[in-house]
């Protein structure tokens, strides 16, 4: 999978540059997420903008990194979901767990 | 009277070959000719559900063994669009799995009930030494 980091002070931008995130590729944002999680950075915004398409896997996996993060007093928001992506969150109602932003300016700010 | 399209595919049991399958679902929805609602998203749904029904036989059913084939079918007509998908594994309990609500926290557990959410009837048989999981879309 290919991702792009960058980073704004404390919080780091996941780019998921995939148009799928499925149960093919998404381990790979998991192991990703433990890294930046091993080195302290617990304050992650994942932009899925290039995403079109993502499954059950896909979900599980952000759910991992949003659950890694609380623990460790961090968080994890989202930004930039295509409409077909924004209808899988409504359809699991995973859009009541996270916080999910138009673009990432506004969710680099909600920190 | 139109005739029934039907897609009869062979894959090895890895997940790089997830995206193919789901163009090819996303496709078929095409041929579903009286079907009155959004086909777009008939066609994502159809894309979700190919996936999320072949990476259960590959990490479940087949134990991630990618020397194992699955075997897939999709037929559309203007009545039905009916998906198969084989395997030789176990088996097990769909209904007993759907019922199970995956908590908002829960990693896994999502796959069936998305299938659930978005087929109109949902089948999982033996038959033939074989278990076929067959997810059937109406048109509305």
């Amino acid at each position: 999978m290919q991702l792009n980091i960058t980073e704004h002070d404390d919080i780091v931008k996941i780019s998921v540059a995939e148009e799928r995130m499925d149960a093919h590729n998404s381990g790979d944002l998991k192991e990703q997420m433990l890294q930046l999680f091993d080195d302290g950075k617990c304050n992650l915004i994942i932009d899925l903008s290039q995403v079109r398409f993502i499954d059950s896997s896909g979900l599980g996996a952000l759910v991992s990194g949003f659950k890694n993060a609380s623990a460790r007093d961090g968080n994890l928001k989202l930004c930039c979901l295509q409409p077909q992506v924004q209808s899988m969150f409504e359809l699991t109602r995973l859009h009541r767990v996270f916080e999910i932003f138009t673009n990432h300016d506004e969710a680099l700010e909600s920190f | 009277m139109s005739k029934r399209v039907e897609v009869d595919i062979t894959i090895p049991n890895q997940t790089k070959y997830l995206g193919m399958i789901g163009r090819i679902g996303e496709s078929m929805a095409y041929s579903l000719k009286s079907y009155n609602g959004n086909r777009r998203e008939l066609a994502y749904h159809l894309n979700l559900v190919l996936t999320e029904a072949l990476a259960n036989v590959i990490n479940h059913a087949n134990n991630c063994d990618p020397d194992k084939e699955i075997k897939i079918s999709i037929s559309a007509s203007d009545k039905d669009l009916i998906i198969k998908v084989f395997d030789q594994g176990e088996g097990f309990d769909i209904e007993a799995l759907a019922k199970l609500k995956a908590s908002t926290g829960d990693e896994g557990g999502r796959g069936i009930q998305i299938i659930y959410k978005l087929m109109d009837q949902v089948r999982y048989f033996r038959q033939d030494n074989e278990n076929i999981l067959e997810m059937t879309k109406y048109p509305q």
